[in-house]
């Protein structure tokens, strides 16, 4: 412990003669024709923090997977500690000091914390005297690294921050030199992500190994030491954060220059298309999702709506695209909408000229089995122009599909193509085409840009710009706080079924924001 | 209705709660794995039969009994290839062992014994017999408990008081147990226990393997027990009402106890018409009395009972993810 201490340290490559934590030595991974992974070849110090960045579908996450065991390399060797070392499963990684954080937590939810840590790594058949060593153990790697946890709380009534220091704490447990993170700050308010920077600083420093996989350009900028790029498969570049530039990153991971920043001109706001009077829907299970809202949105101006995924904006969205019933005030170009009953549903909403892109698109958005065509017609179906007679005009609707393919970049522009077949940003942008070329009123629009690469967020970040920019009122919710900067007139904040306050973008600060997602209000956080 | 009535009504609940207990828990298991067992019937009729079928042949019941519980843990291990190594639907997977045991009980038994598809009465030491607990004869006219002792609890077979035993024992494994806690977590979350190291597959076919145990000891105790050999569809839809009971105790080994016992009653009742009559005022028709268990379960099943949250994972196969 001590000697890895010193070897650590500030400067990423502490002892330059010792041998990396992990080298990679030229892993391919095919599944069928496609090749996740091609002859990459890595090196991570020990004692640094290694960032790995990529758009979807470049191989991050299959690379992480074949160092812990979950799948098998077609080719090439993997060392730890300049060993060569085989990882046919999870137990050989984590016996090689491997400790894996998912993105999607791998805890049992009505489990304690405390069993969920000492599940898999159990001292003997009975579980009590387990139990009462490993709580021992766990308070003291829990003072050690900062990370405080109740041990007899349940992961089902803890917080996802909290959650996400059980899956640390559960990896250090069973003594992990090497910690890797999968997009760990996804589910986070900036204030809990910053937080658990500050616990991998610690880690580090305690001369942990550090990878963090991530599509965030500011977090790898923000913590890591050294940054390696995947882009197709392949690992383009690795370099020292320090001589980098998020501009150059960015290059590298899509292979083109990139606009970072959405580019806009002020908005022009004209009268009030939407507005909300405390509007309040239970789900359900007969929890409250939304305590009464309030807000409205004006022509030609975008609100974003800014919050950690959960608080609400989820159900904001159905509910003002019929999708689920509420009670309170609705009112579209000065006329009251109903929220429940008959007239509340997806078809009359867009009768009335909202329009809707939903925040699932595999699930609400699209039906994946469907051809492009098909799936441009849904929520249409009715539509005069897409009828021949008191048939369906399949052919029009095919030659209607092939004109929005072209004029949003669909790529390949094939209709017959099922939904499934396109990637994630093709995907989204079939969905905005067929909302948005129906000339809308209002557009409601949730996260647009989950799961996308960078290059197609710039497109789909344009559209709405241009949709804004021809006198129509769009609502936007994204977890993604760059986004909701970048794009929005004005920035409403969520928390608990709440808003807890309104922001001009040029006025705010992420702090100032990170806090109200967190339900701190005006008065008690400002200072 | 006097003492000695309630304390035979309450015998008769013993017996006739014993195979449901057994095959509840052996759905506790299954299902506490992540895998749903539709099948609890099939297991107990086949082990119904094979146990008769030996028993008779060899003249000893506990031969029977082993072989009774081979042949539901064949047919155990039928369903964890099924559902665990292939991925298989798992309701079809039972429902299909429950049409092969009906099948093929009968076909078997007419081809060996030609007796109209079932087995010849057992005797003798092809039955098991009634064991009497110690001091129960000294204990019998103490009043109230003597009576409840020497009559209520002692005078049944072993597999009964195997069965109240296996209560506690299942309650210890499962919660004071490192395969408890396995077996628990995966039934939860599989990809919890899989990314910890221990072997997802490995779990739910030992949890499959003792549910056939269960169930091969409940079919023993329906032909060599309760009656004196095999009959067609001798398991009138227990296993069906087992998994009733199941959601009923809402997946625990003393709340199982509990609903079992309720069912065995109310199967109790359906015997002592006459008892029935003299409760209630008016006429009780015997079909109605019969079909109480079975209208319990279909209410039970509705969900009048509160909410019964069942293993998380239950019913999907396990596919490793990224």
């Amino acid at each position: 412990m001590k000697d890895l201490a010193e070897n650590s340290g500030p400067t990423p490559d502490a002892g330059p003669d010792a041998p990396p934590a992990i080298e990679l030595r030229g892993i391919s991974k095919a599944f069928g024709p496609v090749q996740a992974n091609k002859d990459i070849s890595l090196k991570v110090a020990k004692g640094t923090i290694h960032g790995i960045i990529g758009e979807n579908g470049a191989g991050k996450s299959t690379l992480m997977s074949i160092l812990y065991g979950f799948y098998k390399a077609d080719s090439g060797e993997i060392l730890i500690d300049g060993k060569p070392t085989e990882i046919p499963d999870s137990q050989a990684a984590i016996a090689a000091g491997i400790g894996m954080v998912f993105q999607h937590f791998k805890l049992v939810e009505n489990f304690s914390v405390l069993e969920n840590v000492v599940l898999g790594a159990e001292d003997g058949a009975l579980l009590r005297p387990t139990l009462s060593k490993a709580r021992k153990h766990l308070t003291q790697i829990a003072k050690e690294y900062e990370m405080n946890v109740d041990p007899d709380a349940l992961i089902e009534e803890i917080g996802v921050g909290m959650q996400q220091r059980v899956e640390i704490l559960k990896s250090l447990y069973r003594h992990a030199d090497i910690l890797i993170l999968d997009e760990p700050t996804g589910v986070l308010t900036p204030a809990e992500a910053d937080h658990l920077f500050r616990i991998l600083r610690g880690l580090k420093d305690e001369g942990k190994t550090i990878i963090l996989i991530t599509h965030k350009l500011r977090e790898i900028m923000e913590v890591t030491d050294t940054v390696s790029v995947m882009r197709r498969g392949e690992m383009t570049a690795t370099v020292k954060t320090a001589e980098t530039s998020p501009e150059e990153l960015a290059e590298l991971m899509v292979g083109r220059k990139v606009l970072l920043r959405v580019d806009k001109t002020p908005a022009t706001p004209g009268k009030t298309i939407l507005k909300v009077e405390d509007l309040k829907v239970v789900d359900e299970d007969g929890v409250e999702r939304l305590k009464g809202v309030s807000f409205e949105v004006r022509a030609g101006e975008i609100l974003g709506i800014a919050g950690v995924a959960g608080n609400g904006q989820s159900e904001l969205l159905e509910v003002l695209g019929g999708m689920m019933a509420g009670t309170g005030r609705v009112e579209l170009n000065g006329e009251s909408i109903d929220l429940t009953g008959k007239h509340s549903d997806g078809l009359s909403r867009r009768k009335r000229g909202i329009s809707h892109v939903p925040e699932d698109r595999q699930r609400e958005g699209l039906i994946m089995d469907f051809a492009a065509w098909e799936n441009v017609a849904f929520g249409y179906q009715y539509d005069d122009s897409y009828k021949s007679g008191w048939l369906m005009d399949n052919a029009g609707i095919r030659r209607d599909t092939e004109g929005k393919m072209e004029r949003f970049d669909v790529r390949p522009p094939n209709p017959q193509l099922a939904a499934k077949n396109f990637s994630g940003g093709n995907q989204q942008k079939i969905v905005l085409a067929r909302e948005i070329e129906r000339n809308p009123d209002l557009l409601l629009v949730g996260q647009p840009t989950r799961g996308v690469d960078i290059g197609a967020i710039e497109f789909i970040h344009q559209s709405l710009i241009q949709l804004r920019d021809a006198g129509k009122a769009i609502l936007l919710v994204s977890v993604e706080l760059d986004e909701i900067m970048g794009l929005s007139d004005r920035i409403a904040v969520m928390f608990d079924g709440r808003i807890m306050g309104e922001r001009l973008p040029g006025e705010t600060t992420e702090g100032e924001l990170g806090l109200l997602m967190a339900g701190v209000t005006d008065g008690e956080g400002a200072a | 209705m006097d003492f000695s009535t309630l304390i035979q009504i309450l015998d008769s609940t013993l017996r006739l709660a014993t195979p449901l207990l057994l095959a509840c828990l052996a759905g506790l298991f299954s299902e506490r794995s992540g895998i749903f067992d539709i099948g609890l019937e099939a297991k107990m009729l086949i082990a119904a039969f094979f146990s008769a079928a030996v028993a008779y042949d060899s003249g000893s019941v506990w031969l029977g009994l082993l072989a009774g519980i081979a042949a539901s843990m064949v047919f155990a291990a039928i369903h964890g290839v099924a559902s665990i190594t292939f991925r298989g639907n798992q309701l079809i997977s039972g429902v299909a062992l429950n049409f092969l045991a009906s099948g093929m009980t009968v076909l078997i038994a007419q081809n060996w014994f030609q007796q109209g598809g079932r087995t010849p009465s057992l005797l003798g030491k092809a039955r098991f017999e009634p064991l009497t607990l110690p001091f129960a004869d000294a204990l019998k006219d103490v009043p109230i408990l003597g009576p409840l002792y020497s009559d209520l609890l002692s005078g049944h077979s072993i597999l009964v008081y195997v069965a109240l035993l296996a209560v506690p024992a299942s309650w210890w494994v499962l919660f004071r147990t490192r395969f408890g806690l396995r077996l628990r977590a995966v039934g939860e979350n599989p990809a919890a226990v899989d990314t910890a190291g221990v072997s997802v597959i490995g779990l739910r076919y030992a949890a499959v393997a003792i549910a056939g145990l269960l169930c091969g000891i409940a079919g023993a105790y329906l032909a060599t027990g309760l009656q004196a050999g095999f009959v067609k569809d001798m398991t009138a839809g227990r296993g069906y009402i087992a998994l009733a009971a199941l959601i009923f105790a809402k997946w625990r080994p003393w709340y199982a106890l509990g609903a079992c016992l309720l069912f065995g009653l109310l199967q109790a009742l359906a015997l002592r018409t006459d008892v029935v009559a003299a409760i209630f005022p008016f006429k009780m028709p015997v079909q109605l009395l019969d079909s109480l268990p079975y209208i319990l379960t279909v209410v039970i099943l509705a969900g009048f009972v509160g909410k019964a949250i069942p293993p998380r994972a239950g019913g999907e196969p396990y596919v490793k993810e990224r």
